[in-house]
């Protein structure tokens, strides 16, 4: 097996006996996304010689006898949506083509201080509004299982690098299942963990009750050391809550016993693809056979999650996107026009069609008149379903289903019908909007070898419990283990 | 929603769009309009609304002084400078305009 197909856990391994250095490493990933992105065009910035540098940085520091962070000389994506000090920050948008943030995201700290290399800025939708990275102003990443099929999204790119072997594990940031959708479509693990449980200080907003940040990894153990890493609290996010981080690497090996899983019957209805249906029916034998008790349990309002999604979330994104005014950074219209003229052309120049349409749906909830039918007929829904997880939890510690309905489909198939193209997240978004955590882990494929995802919904804050009922699953399995040849 | 709604939302969300962009906006937006609409079938009439999972309130923090960012790294970014300024259209006579 190469280095590039090694997990971030195995590479700590591999510096440690000696066996290879952070630059050999660097150098394996670079090399490949040299020759494959691109065909997958997953990343928009690498910078080699920085990436050699910071990887040479923690060879020095190990041959110095220094103490060395968590991640040391691990490779590590970051989706566009991160400020990162010095290095360019698009979000995907024509609006921050040029933009170089003066400080990093509370995560690119974190992930500094753990001596990790940070490889380069991965492709998404644009401001994270989208399931398939078309939404990009500047290109389509490619799915590494078949280069004719979007690898979802918003975190495409991120999720497409890890799949892609460009970097063993990435940042990407999940407002209604942009980590764990395609995480799912691209055969990798992805989390999105509790509301609050990371800090989003230096995220770029969408929608700030629900954007959260997590990892995308190969493996369960990735994840946990992931979580060690950028879990935790940070005074500079009001709404990150301080909260003690437990040691995911540590207990991860122990299984739940006894384990009640919950199955939403709701899970399992019209869009459903059959073959996905299979992989989750077999998933939830596997875990029975691993002593498990599989309890149905109700989430009666799952069908309104979409209609009050695209109702609180467009809400939140008008507010957040009217800083970009083209004042103080980003786009600006050219020409001698009035402040009012030159807002408005500023905006309709630098925002791409799916934001303008989110900022006009959101304006319009929002607006005299309009608001208490829309908005807040929204937020009283959203308690409703928030109250349905509540009374499922009480009954089973997680509940299981499928992350998407169907496995990853064909670049421009959905990508004239915004309404279709929201449907595709119907099994992720209401845990946003509960603000509970969620995870989805590779169970199969379909027959024609495109990757398919299993989700785990875990109560707040009870990630710990999350990963290892999910590593239960891949202790039984060698999902995990493939690794998508890129065509 | 018809054109007009359409133009007026425009306006307020600060969006200068063509005709044929705000005719596909309509479009879509009703298209989108039409399915949300079905909220309205549930009773929420004694449901508290949800505008956050977790129970927020006023973070502060001690009021001492902290470094803010340099201005100069942050200056990098305007579309626009005069010194340690932003450049902008004047707000109160468009006459002024012309000395930016």
């Amino acid at each position: 097996m190469s280095l590039i197909e090694k997990t971030a856990g195995e590479l700590i391994e591999l510096q440690s006996s000696g066996d290879a250095t952070a630059e050999a490493i660097a150098d394996s990933f670079l090399a490949s996304i040299r020759v494959q992105d691109p065909k997958v065009q997953a990343f928009l910035h690498v910078d080699e010689a920085a990436v050699r540098e910071q990887a040479r940085a923690v060879d020095v520091k190990r041959k110095t006898g220094q103490k060395l962070g968590a991640l040391a000389g691990v490779p590590v994506a970051i989706k566009d949506v991160l400020c990162t000090k010095g290095v360019p920050t698009t979000c995907s948008s024509k609006m921050l083509q040029n933009f170089v943030p003066p400080y990093d995201a509370h995560v690119i700290e974190k992930l500094k201080a753990a001596d990790a290399v940070l490889i380069g800025k991965t492709n998404m939708d644009e401001f994270a509004m989208g399931s398939s990275t078309e939404n990009s102003a500047y290109f389509t990443t490619r799915n590494p299982w078949d280069l004719e099929r979007i690898p979802g999204g918003s975190s495409g790119g991120s999720a497409a690098a890890v799949a892609a072997c460009f970097a063993p594990v990435s940042l990407g940031t999940d407002t209604g299942g942009s980590i764990r959708q395609p995480a799912s479509l691209c055969g990798i693990v992805g989390m999105k963990p509790t509301y609050g449980r990371v800090s989003r200080y230096g995220l770029i907003a969408f929608a700030s009750s629900l954007d959260q940040v997590g990892p995308f990894t190969h493996d369960m153990y990735d994840q946990a050391l992931m979580m060690e890493v950028i879990a935790g609290h940070d005074g500079r996010d009001s709404t990150s809550v301080d909260r003690s981080v437990p040691a995911y690497t540590k207990s991860l090996d122990i299984p739940i016993k006894p384990l009640t899983i919950g199955v939403a019957k709701e899970y399992f209805g019209g869009g459903l693809d059959s073959e996905v249906e299979a992989s989750i029916r077999t998933a939830l034998k596997e875990y029975e056979k691993l002593g498990a008790t599989v309890k149905e349990v109700s989430l009666p309002h799952s069908k309104y999650a979409i209609a009050v999604y695209y109702l609180v979330a467009t809400a939140e994104a008008s507010s957040n996107l009217a800083r970009y005014d083209g004042m103080h950074y980003g786009h600006r219209a050219k020409g001698k026009l009035d402040l009012i003229s030159m807002y408005s052309r500023t905006r309709a120049e630098g925002f791409g069609q799916e934001v303008q349409r989110r900022i006009m749906l959101g304006t319009y909830a929002l607006s005299s008149g309009y608001k208490d039918a829309y908005y807040l007929k929204a937020l009283k829904v959203r308690r409703l379903i928030k109250n349905d997880f509540d009374q499922a939890f009480s009954e089973c510690d997680v509940i299981l289903g499928p992350t998407a309905p169907t496995a990853a489909f064909k670049i421009g198939e959905k990508s004239s019908d915004p309404l279709a193209m929201y449907l595709s997240d119907i099994f992720t978004i209401s845990c946003n909007l509960a603000g509970i955590a969620g995870i989805s882990i590779p169970c199969g494929f379909t027959k024609t070898g495109l990757p398919i995802g299993l989700q785990i919904q875990a109560p707040p804050f009870e990630e710990e419990k999350m990963l290892r009922v999910a590593k239960m699953f891949e202790n039984a399995t060698d999902w995990h283990t493939k690794r998508a040849k890129v065509g | 929603m018809d054109i007009d709604q359409v133009k007026k939302v425009a306006k307020l969300g600060r969006l200068d769009l063509t005709d044929a962009e705000l005719g596909v906006m309509a479009t879509q937006l009703s298209a989108i309009l039409g399915y949300v609409d079905q909220l309205q079938e549930l009773n929420t009439d004694n449901v508290e609304p949800m505008a956050h999972p977790l129970p927020v309130q006023n973070v502060f923090r001690a009021d001492e002084l902290r470094p803010s960012l340099p201005v100069g790294e942050v200056l990098k970014n305007a579309p626009s400078r005069l010194g340690d300024f932003f450049a902008v259209p004047a707000i109160l006579d468009a006459a002024d305009d012309a000395s930016h």
